[in-house]
């Protein structure tokens, strides 16, 4: 018992049931407050507090708890540490480094109430101090800088908790550890030691200068996205898919590829063996823009589903608030939570440990403005400290039984401007990315008309329009043909079914295998359209001149334009001028042999 | 603490409750002695300040608020470990039911685990051999996977398991690290016995543990059976080294204890009324699969479930495949024209098989070649599906093709006899020459250097005759 601070009440355990913990006749909590529960010092957080009862979740096993037992109060919300040494670091949803947790013999299994600090604090970085004395340091700005990684530079602001400040002391530059005070300011005459890092709570927001449009694309490398379904820097957008649909794969394909310049990717829920393949691959992967290893650039949050549940629902704040920092420091930050069903559905299961009236399938009143706190902390912004950054969102949503009408991902669709729905059959004819063009949409296509018209070309967005309209009339001469066969159809209309097919095929289906085709540049995606095009137009014209289609597909010209993301590599596209004059030619002499 | 409790509160399904109680911990184990002598295992299940909830594991028939004396043994549930285990029958619930008398302890270990720390996991590389052609080129084993059979009533899951335990060549080449883990939930007297008479006839019973929990058997046993099984796995593999293949079955029955013990605590229910903890509790099980960095050994699983009305969007399927690593579909339709086993090829799938599979794993063509087989096989169905409108004259030359391809495909390359074990360039050559009866221009997803090497119209014609 702490008897030099009498102010410090002990509280105990009165109940407990499975993660959720209570607290019997106490006014010593706050709302939302991090608590440490039993002699263990597990991890938790007041989510109820009444006359009566205090609830609190607990973020580890409960095994063992018993009534009686201590709890603690610390006075602060559930808060994360940011400074340097959070990028290329793999934490558990509540902030804590899965490395060190089974360092020093601690073994490869988990055990409860392992504390450890969230960021190494004994490694020096080389620190540039970028105020002197006399200076006003005021909320967000930068104050000193350090290397974190061969590809970040860290920069260190001034909590925004903290309105302005004089600066009253500036160390000098050199080596410093996360902890060491490198600039004092005087706040309303108290004096203030910044260090390299700062806390921040998870579950809000950080403030920004203001808003503005997302009008700049995140380049991801995948055709059917960038071309078809673009999705803005500052976005959000979510992949729902049943089991197997590819997921998983389309977010490892977005993290690796992706332009911003820093990626956090949340494993919530999801399974141990598909997040050490996301580590071992991403060390082993070379980023092409930079050439260092892409662990370089990423933050990895790991709750896997056999993790503690109250943890996982925690792991997507956690993610957010490392992304909005990294924001604030200038740079274009991307988020992967996969999958963001398995946070609703830790919701549901605390909601339902805590008795509340479920709403639609057992999920809580709640889920809709969760969802949407979530998805509006993405955003393209100007920071405090006058830089421009953005934090782009990318949730996966994993339906039960495929059924997108399930409550998760309806409200999803709410929040998300962007939604790219992945699709069983396509999935089982092994076409990947199955994301199924049809049932797929952006409302950012028109706010990144500009940058494709003229960034890359002035005509981008209406060949993407004309290689839409094919698949559109595709869909519906597909009715015909399965119900009569493609035999019976017009030449004009095989014409637009083979064209359609080296749509798909050739352009829509990517391999994430292929050296050259898993990242594909904007130029070579708008090249490949065009020249589609070109043998669409061609065709229909000889079709017209009254040429057989089996004629024109002896051509061969079909087969070559699906086999083209191959036969031309990523670097050459001076190649696809010579064959569209090629293609010219093949159906010059067509028409002459008619 | 030997503080025993004469009484209870209250009895409510396999629920009892007591009052007054103290120094009682979250999910602790206690004993409940009855009047006759005979001992009960419970568990705490709730704990407040004074009272305490307890499942009762042999369920509360016969208890009544006087006749029994509770003792609580202050640790969770603890199952005794040695590597006599091998070649004994458990109870569900980790007692020895084969009369052989009890184990000596090496250890103990809690059966609820702890989960693995990701970083220290090793990603599972190395494939298994299973003989099966369907599993082997087209939802690949790995070591260290858990890889779950969907099936229905009636259908053959059980002598597909069979098999694959018969034949799977797991172990390092010498074969003796090689051990099975049996967990049966629910399942049917004849069912176990079908298994362990199996085990027997392929010498594979010396080499291994079986739990079983049959469907009349008490249903909080069942929650614990799956658990034993894991516990045992887990020791024999990251502390002896040892190929631990573990099969439960049947997930569906387990699941449906859960939400019996469920509701009998008044949970609020989820869908088809199955609590909404379902998966982070199936998590707790599967993601018990894995290596760990630095051991040798390696568990895989092959869960099984039966369907409900063969429907894959029944919670129980829905949820184990969002945490597996893939499936394999049984397919009642399949099944009554004869094939065996019945896999269901389109919706089956391995996802860690990317990167055990190729050059170095298998074959260099492996990863191209089951590319194209499924995709050719997704146009066997739309050919069909064709057909069944148009009638088979009235299709286009290629969709004929296609017709015959599915024909031969089935019959040759899914249907194999329960003796058969084929090798794996045995299956990859039997695929290139079923896609040999394709003309050359179907084949997209396969280069040409592959084609070249093993496409072979000639040969393809000499195996099947005038069907290709």
């Amino acid at each position: 018992m702490n008897t030099v601070n009498a102010d410090v009440k002990t509280n105990s355990i009165y109940s407990v049931n499975g993660p959720v913990v209570k607290v019997k006749d106490t006014k010593d909590f706050q709302m939302m407050e991090m608590v440490y529960v039993g002699k263990k010092r597990l991890i938790g957080e007041v989510i109820g507090v009444s006359a009566d009862f205090t609830t609190i979740q607990v973020y580890e096993g409960t095994g063992g708890l018993m009534p009686g037992e201590p709890v603690e109060s610390t006075g602060a919300p559930m808060e994360v540490t940011l400074g340097p040494g959070i990028i290329s670091n793999i934490f558990d949803g509540i902030q804590r480094p899965l490395a060190a947790m089974g360092a020093n013999g601690k073994g490869a299994f988990i055990e409860d109430g392992i504390a450890v600090a969230p960021i190494d604090t004994e490694k020096e970085y080389d620190v540039t101090v970028c105020v002197k004395v006399g200076d006003t340091l005021r909320a967000g700005e930068i104050y000193a800088t350090c290397p974190e990684t061969p590809l970040i530079t860290h920069k260190c602001m001034l909590t925004p908790n903290i309105k302005e400040g004089k600066v009253t002391y500036a160390a000098p530059n050199g080596k410093y550890k996360v902890n060491d005070t490198v600039v004092k300011i005087e706040v309303g005459g108290k004096e203030t030691a910044l260090t390299l890092c700062q806390k921040w709570p998870i579950r809000t927001a950080r403030p920004v200068a203001e808003r503005l449009p997302a009008n700049m694309p995140l380049i991801t490398g995948q055709r059917i996205i960038d071309t078809v379904v673009p999705v803005a820097k500052g976005g959000a957008a979510a992949i729902p898919g049943g089991f197997g649909t590819g997921k998983t794969m389309t977010q490892h394909q977005l993290a690796k590829w992706c332009d911003a310049d820093i990626i956090v990717y949340i494993g919530c829920g999801e399974r141990g063996n598909e997040m050490t393949q996301v580590l071992e691959e991403f060390s082993e992967l070379i980023d092409p823009k930079t050439n260092r290893p892409l662990t370089e650039r990423t933050i990895h949050i790991a709750n896997t589903s056999n993790m503690p549940v109250a943890a996982r629902e925690a792991s997507i704040y956690t993610g957010i608030t490392l992304a909005e920092y990294y924001r604030d420091m200038g740079y274009h930050t991307a988020i992967m939570a996969d999958s963001t069903s398995r946070w609703a559905e830790a919701l549901r299961e605390i909601s339902g440990r805590l008795e509340e009236m479920p709403a639609e399938e057992g999920f809580p009143a709640y889920l809709p403005s969760r969802l949407s706190q979530f998805y509006e902390r993405a955003g393209y912004v100007k920071a405090l400290c006058g830089k421009e950054g953005s934090v782009t969102v990318i949730g996966a949503v994993s339906p039960q039984g495929s059924d997108f009408s399930e409550p998760v991902t309806q409200n999803t669709k709410r929040f998300v401007r962007c939604f790219w729905a992945l699709d069983k059959s396509l999935a089982y004819a092994r076409h990947y990315p199955a994301i199924n063009w049809n049932l797929s949409y952006s409302e950012y296509s028109d706010d990144l008309a500009e940058y494709y018209n003229t960034n890359i070309a002035p005509d981008f967005m209406s060949a993407r329009q004309q290689l839409s309209n094919i698949l559109v009339e595709e869909t519906n001469l597909m009715e015909i043909v399965k119900l009569m066969g493609s035999d019976i159809l017009p030449d004009d209309q095989k014409v637009l079914i083979e064209t359609a097919r080296v749509v798909r095929v050739g352009f829509l289906q990517q391999n994430a295998y292929h050296p050259d085709d898993t990242f594909v540049p904007l130029k070579k995606q708008y090249l490949m359209m065009k020249t589609i095009l070109l043998l669409y137009s061609l065709a229909k014209e000889a079709v017209a001149s009254g040429i057989s289609v089996a004629d024109i597909t002896a051509t061969g010209w079909f087969e070559k334009l699906i086999k083209v993301k191959y036969d031309i590599p990523n670097d050459k596209p001076e190649m696809f001028d010579e064959y569209q004059r090629d293609m010219v030619q093949t159906f010059d002499r067509l028409r002459t042999h008619v | 603490m030997t503080v025993k409790y004469i009484g209870l509160s209250q009895i409510n399904g396999p629920l009892v409750a007591l009052e007054g109680v103290s120094g009682i911990g979250y999910d602790e184990m206690a004993k409940i002695k009855l009047d006759d002598g005979t001992q009960r295992l419970a568990r705490v299940v709730e704990v407040s300040e004074d009272k305490a909830v307890l499942q009762v594991f042999e369920g509360t028939s016969g208890l009544s608020l006087e006749n029994t004396e509770t003792q609580f043994e202050g640790k969770p549930m603890e199952l005794a470990l040695s590597t006599e285990m091998l070649g004994r029958i458990f109870s569900g619930a980790g007692k020895p039911i084969d009369g052989l008398g009890n184990i000596l302890a090496e250890k103990y270990a809690d059966i609820n685990g702890k989960p693995l720390n990701p970083v220290y996991r090793t990603y599972p590389r190395n494939y298994i051999n299973t003989g099966i052609s369907s599993i082997d080129a087209l939802a690949t084993l790995i070591r260290g996977q858990k890889l779950p059979i969907f099936s229905g009533s009636g259908l053959s899951h059980n002598k597909l398991a069979v098999q694959i335990v018969k034949q799977a060549k797991i172990a390092d080449e010498s074969g003796k690290d090689f051990a099975v883990v049996f967990g049966a939930m629910g399942v049917k007297n004849d069912v176990a016995d079908y298994f362990k008479r199996s085990f027997e006839e392929s010498g594979a019973l010396q080499r291994t543990v079986m739990f079983l929990n049959l469907s009349n058997d008490p249903i909080i046993e069942r929650i614990l059976t799956p658990r034993c099984a894991l516990t045992a796995a887990e020791y024999l593999a990251f502390e002896h080294n040892m190929h631990i293949l573990v099969i439960l079955t049947d997930m569906t029955s387990y699941a449906e204890a859960v939400r019996e013990f469920s509701s009998s605590k008044g949970e609020i229910p989820g869908r088809k009324g199955f609590p909404g903890y379902l998966y982070s509790d199936f998590a707790s099980l599967y993601e018990r699969a894995g290596i760990i960095k630095g051991a040798e050994g390696s568990v895989t699983q092959i869960p099984i479930l039966t369907m409900p009305n063969d429907d894959i969007t029944h919670p129980v399927p829905d949820l184990t495949g969002y945490i597996t690593e893939g499936q394999i579909v049984l397919d009642r339709g399949l099944d009554q024209t004869g094939v065996y086993p019945p896999v269901s090829v389109l919706p089956s799938l391995s996802r860690l098989m990317k990167d055990g599979i190729g050059e170095g794993f298998t074959r260099e063509d492996h990863s191209m070649l089951s590319n194209q087989l499924f995709a050719s096989y997704a146009k066997v169905q739309d050919a069909r599906a064709l057909a069944s409108v148009i009638g088979e004259e009235e299709l286009s030359q290629t969709d004929k093709d296609y017709l015959g391809f599915g024909k031969l495909f089935e019959k040759h390359f899914l249907s194999q006899s329960f003796d058969e074990d084929r090798t794996i360039d045995q299956t990859l050559d039997l695929g290139w020459l079923l896609l040999s009866t394709l003309p050359k221009s179907e084949l997209e997803r396969v280069d040409d250097e592959h084609i070249k090497k093993y496409y072979s119209p000639e040969k393809a014609k000499e195996a099947f005759g005038e069907q290709a």
